[in-house]
Formats: structure tokens, C-alpha cells, sequence
């Protein structure tokens, strides 16, 4: 009997201790994109606050999935698109407000900021703050595909069968953009959203013979540039940038109709459990420093104000050939997206595939 | 005495009945009850079929669906016309550690992961792929070949990622089959196709229907395969599925997708229960 009740008290001891490790030790269960979080930058992290980073990498739909089925519970910080919260967040709760008293604001690229906050605003509360950014355009090689300006010319028989492409929302409004047609302008509306995307549906579906095949990661379409089975497709540029690196015919080119903005941001999940942790995270990675190990772990380049004089030339060299000034001018960035936009897209995306 | 044999079946049963009800029943109940309802404002829902209507009213959907279960049933078909010789071969035939290296032989691809087996499929068959490149190297081609991305290759993948499951019931069934039945049918005066349609056919009926039930579930419910063999044209019901959930946000089709796989495939496997006179007691026991 006394030996059940060591057993006993020694287990409460233990449990005791393990509750008693002090608050300001969390785990940061961190849910984010793919070279967001470099591991230099969470050791030196986690040797500077005491916390804890587990990373999990995920994409957008798949962030919002995940939070979705647990109610908002199993991460501290997420980091969806600025133009994906405002609207899950209306319809599953899945976000908590941010106290903009805990983050060091002076820190962001002011104009950034302002944009990011005006949209992820709900119900006067602000739900996210930017982190990294950047476009959606070409990654062409030049030699073979020189004659590819704008999305549709992926469509054009000089590169009938080496065309890749995502089947996913941002190849509908950028193939949109670039038939002349203005997606965002129809936001508001589903009618015309609904006109609009029949458009592209059509294109796409013309289109189709010259695809070789629909990429779905970053990892698949590397592949397929570098082996030379692609010559021309639609994606980030932080991705034409490493492809650049090991072969300098490749590289980002913004189209001629606007590359297509996107700044991917922190916001804090309805039932993290660390909030002070997440917010030393914002506060420790946007220091200029820290984002510029960032910028050259990713090549993607963030909202941290100053950190550019911290990127290497190698880089700067490579946004500047991408992006003469009337380039980053035409940018197009995205709105936030009404509620039940996807469904309109969704059924356009299913038919693509499905035709012959 | 009787309570105590009534506490210890109670006792027995409960890890199963857990399993079944927490991880089989109540998300399925779930699920019903997600496919049966419609989003009509933000954050509201009412109860209706209007996911069911969808699946009716949008061709698309109906043409995958019946894609997906032709398919699966060609993959069936030929994982058994290729398989069957195998098993033969392995359980009558071959004998001693030959016989275990055959089988083991089948068995070791499955030590690598599904992801890892598909992508050695897709080396092989990509245009810069080897059989790309040994093809040209023969002069046998011109340029280039893309292998990958069509019908053929999602069937090769298929039929390969589910042999083992096909071999595994009909080595079991065929070593069952005594090879003095085999002798007394050639002695009777049977020739080979005699003998093995009305001795060896019969006889492994019970192993080529359990064999067949699992490779047209795997087939039906899988969803790596056809996505990263079929590129573009990789119409799979699954993939419908997966994409209403994750990147539509769109449980409530999802959900009434989901059920519909369900039907489909319970209602093709009765069919061939039935149609081969053979019945679920006699095949899985």
C-alpha cells in the first residue's frame, strides 16, 4: 500500500513539476509556409526567449482546413494570406484579435502594415499582421520561351507541350488579367464574377493541350524547369529566382498585364495556448536582421522595415532584373475574398481538369 | 457462473465495439449529417439535399464517378489476369525456398512507401526518364517520349500498387487445392483449359473474389496514384473529394461525395458477390 502511494505521489510531484515550468517558456506550435521559418532563425530564437518552435508547413487551404476542424485549436501562430482571413474568419471563428499593443509596430514597412490591417479587419478587430510577400508571375527560360510576355502567350503554340501551370485560384485571376478582364473589380459581385470566370473557363480549357502537366508544389514545378521539360509557367518568384541561381537562362518574369501580389501574414489561431510566445516570434522575426536571413534562406522578402540593407547583392540583383519600377507599380494585389467565391472557382477549376 | 461468462463477453467485445463506434460510426453519422445540410448565409445552414442535387445536376461529377469505378474495375481485372499465372506459379509449381523467394519477392516492393513506389514510376516514365532515354539510345525513337501524364500510366501504377493483394488470397487458396485433384482431372481425360476451368477456377473462386474485393477498394479509394501519374488529365473521385474538403472549404459536398463513394463501391462489390454466387461468410472467412 505505501508503495501505490509513492507511486501516487511521485507521479503528482512529477505532473506538479512539469505544470510548474514557468510561463514564460513556452512551445510555439507554429503553423506556416515552407522556408518561413529557416533553422538558424529558431535556434537563435529559442536561445535569446527560452520558447520552444515546432514547425508544421502547410498552404493556405490547408491552414484553413486544419483550423477549421479543430475550431482554431492545435497551433499558437498561423500564417495564412491577408486576403484568406477576413473571410474564414466571418464564417468558422477560427482567428482571435490581435492586441497590437504587444507588437513592436515601428518594426513593419508602414504601408504594409496599414494595407494588411484594413484587410483582416472583422468586426473592428484586426486579425493579422504582414510577414513575407511576394508575386505570382512567369518563370520562363529565356531561350525557349522568348516569345511569352503575358499568361495568355503560355497558350501559343511556340511552346505547345511545355507549358506548366497551377490549377488553383491565382492562375483563374491571373489568366483573367491578362485576357483583359478585371476579376477583383467583380468581387463584390457573383453574377459577374461568375461571367468573368466563364471567360477564363474557356480559355483555360482551349488551352489545355498545351499544358504538360498541372504542378502542385513548388518542388514539382523546380523539377520540371530544371530538367528542362517546362520551358515557360506560371509561378512564385521566389521560385525563379533559385532556379536562376543554378542556371542564369531561367528566371521571374512579371507579366505584362501585372504580376499578382500576395503578402502572407501572422494570425493568432482561436485556441493557441502560447500568445506570448507568438508574439516574441512576430516581434523577434521582423527585426531587420533576422528577416534578411529570412529573405536569403527563402529568397521570398518580408514586410520588416530596413532589412534590405541586411539581403545580400546576389538577391537584390535578382529582384531588380525581375522588377523595373513600372513593374512593381502595376503589381496587383490581391482584395480580400468574399465568402463563396470559392465554389464559383471550384466548379471552373473541376471542369478544367475534367476537359479533354 | 453464467453472469461471470456474460461480464467476460462483455469484456471481450467492448475494445471492438470502441473501435467500430468511435472510429467507424460516429464519424460516419457525422458525415451523413454534414452531407445533408446546406451553407445559406455566413455561419448559417439548413437541412436539405442540395449536395445530392449537385452530384445529379453537374455532368462532371457523374462522369467521374463512373470513370473512377471503370477504372478501378480495368485495374481489377488485369492485377488478376497477371496475378493468377503468378500464384500458380508460386503455390503448385515452384517448391522450397524457391517458392518463398517468389513470394517474398512480391512482397518487397511493399517495404517502401506508396509515395516512394509512384515516384519510382514516374523516373522511370517522365521524357527525361529512363525508358525515355533507352529508348532513344536504341534509335528506336527520334526525340523525346512523355510516358507519363495518361490512362496508361495511372493503370500501370494501380496495377502494380496492388498486386500483392491479389497474390496473397490466391497463393492461400490455390496451395489449399490438393495436386492429386489436379492429376485425377488430366487422368479423366481433361486437357489444360478443361482442367483449369472446372477444377482450379472453382476451387480458388473464394481466394479470386477476396483478392478482387480488396485490389477494386484500394483502386477505388486511392488517390496518389492517379494525381501524380495522370498529371492533367487525372480525373479521380477521390481527388473530388479531397478537394471539396481542403481547398473549397466545401465539407457539405465533400461529405455527400464521400457517402456517394461509399454506395458505389458496397453496391459494385454485392454485384460481384452475387454474380459469382459467392457470398461475404465465404470469402473473408
Amino acid at each position: 500500500m505505501s508503495k501505490l502511494k509513492a507511486i501516487c505521489l511521485s507521479t503528482v510531484a512529477s505532473s506538479a513539476i512539469v505544470l510548474a515550468i514557468p510561463a514564460s517558456a513556452d512551445t510555439l506550435r507554429l503553423l506556416t509556409w515552407g522556408g518561413y521559418a529557416p533553422e538558424e532563425v529558431i535556434a537563435k530564437f529559442e536561445a535569446e526567449t527560452g520558447h520552444t518552435v515546432e514547425v508544421t508547413t502547410s498552404n493556405n487551404e490547408q491552414m484553413i482546413a486544419k483550423l477549421r476542424a479543430t475550431g482554431g485549436g492545435g497551433f499558437d501562430l498561423a500564417q495564412p494570406s491577408q486576403d484568406r482571413i477576413a473571410g474564414p474568419q466571418a464564417e468558422f471563428g477560427i482567428y482571435k484579435p490581435i492586441d497590437m499593443s504587444k507588437i513592436d509596430t515601428s518594426l513593419f514597412i508602414p504601408s504594409m502594415l496599414e494595407a494588411t490591417q484594413g484587410n483582416t479587419t472583422v468586426d473592428g478587430a484586426v486579425y493579422g499582421v504582414p510577414h513575407v510577400w511576394g508575386t505570382s508571375g512567369l518563370v520562363l527560360d529565356t531561350k525557349m520561351a522568348a516569345s511569352v510576355k503575358d499568361y495568355t502567350d503560355l497558350c501559343s503554340d511556340d511552346v505547345a507541350g511545355k507549358v506548366s501551370y497551377r490549377l488553383k485560384r491565382p492562375t483563374l485571376i491571373g489568366f483573367a488579367f491578362a485576357m483583359g478582364l478585371d476579376p477583383f473589380a467583380a468581387y463584390g459581385d457573383e453574377a459577374a464574377y461568375s461571367e468573368v470566370m466563364a471567360q477564363v473557363e474557356a480559355k483555360l480549357t482551349d488551352c489545355k493541350p498545351n499544358v504538360k502537366t498541372y504542378w502542385g508544389g513548388g518542388d514539382e514545378l523546380i523539377g520540371l524547369v530544371r530538367s528542362g521539360e517546362v520551358v515557360a509557367s506560371m509561378a512564385w518568384d521566389a521560385g525563379g529566382w533559385q532556379l536562376n541561381a543554378d542556371n542564369p537562362d531561367i528566371n521571374f518574369v512579371a507579366p505584362a498585364s501585372g504580376a499578382l501580389g500576395w503578402i502572407d501574414t501572422f494570425a493568432l489561431p482561436a485556441k493557441g495556448r502560447a500568445d506570448d510566445a507568438a508574439y516574441d516570434w512576430i516581434n523577434f522575426v521582423m527585426r531587420p536582421d533576422i528577416a534578411a536571413m529570412i529573405t536569403e534562406a527563402s529568397s521570398y522578402f518580408t514586410a520588416s522595415q530596413g532589412a534590405d540593407e541586411f539581403v545580400n547583392e546576389a538577391q537584390k540583383a535578382q529582384f531588380q532584373a525581375s522588377f523595373p519600377q513600372e513593374a512593381i507599380d502595376n503589381i496587383k494585389w490581391y482584395p480580400p475574398v468574399p465568402a463563396g467565391l470559392e465554389a464559383i472557382e471550384g466548379g471552373v477549376l473541376d471542369r478544367v481538369k475534367a476537359a479533354n | 457462473m453464467r453472469a461471470e461468462a456474460k461480464l467476460g463477453f462483455i469484456l471481450l467485445l467492448s475494445p471492438l465495439v470502441v473501435w467500430l463506434s468511435l472510429l467507424i460510426l460516429i464519424p460516419h453519422i457525422d458525415m451523413l449529417l454534414v452531407s445533408l445540410r446546406e451553407r445559406v448565409g455566413v455561419g448559417e445552414y439548413r437541412i436539405s439535399l442540395a449536395n445530392y442535387l449537385t452530384f445529379i445536376n453537374e455532368p462532371l461529377y457523374l462522369r467521374t464517378f463512373i470513370r473512377t469505378a471503370m477504372m478501378s474495375i480495368l485495374a481489377t481485372t488485369i492485377t488478376l489476369l497477371i496475378a493468377f499465372p503468378v500464384s500458380y506459379y508460386i503455390a503448385k509449381i515452384a517448391r522450397g525456398r524457391v517458392q518463398s523467394a517468389l513470394f517474398l519477392l512480391c512482397l518487397v516492393p511493399f517495404w517502401v512507401s506508396e509515395l516512394v513506389r509512384t515516384f519510382g514510376w514516374m523516373i522511370l516514365l517522365r521524357e527525361t526518364g529512363i525508358i525515355s532515354n533507352l529508348l532513344q539510345a536504341l534509335g528506336l525513337v527520334d526525340g523525346p517520349v512523355e510516358l507519363l501524364y495518361n490512362d496508361a500510366a495511372i493503370m500501370v501504377g494501380l496495377v502494380y500498387t496492388s498486386m500483392l493483394f491479389m497474390v496473397v488470397p490466391l497463393v492461400t487458396t490455390l496451395e489449399s487445392l490438393p495436386d492429386e485433384v489436379i492429376e485425377a482431372g488430366y487422368d479423366l481425360g481433361g486437357n489444360g483449359i478443361s482442367v483449369l476451368r472446372e477444377i482450379i477456377i472453382p476451387h480458388a473462386t473464394p481466394g479470386i473474389v477476396s483478392g478482387c474485393i480488396v485490389v477494386f477498394m484500394l483502386s477505388l479509394g486511392n488517390y496518389l496514384t492517379p494525381i501524380m501519374l495522370g498529371g492533367k488529365d487525372s480525373l479521380w473521385f477521390t481527388e473530388l473529394i479531397y478537394s471539396q474538403f481542403i481547398v473549397r472549404f466545401n465539407w457539405e459536398l465533400g461529405a455527400a461525395f464521400g457517402f456517394l463513394l461509399l454506395g458505389l463501391s458496397s453496391f459494385i462489390v454485392w454485384g460481384m458477390l452475387k454474380l459469382t454466387g459467392q457470398s461475404l461468410e465465404k470469402t473473408m472467412g
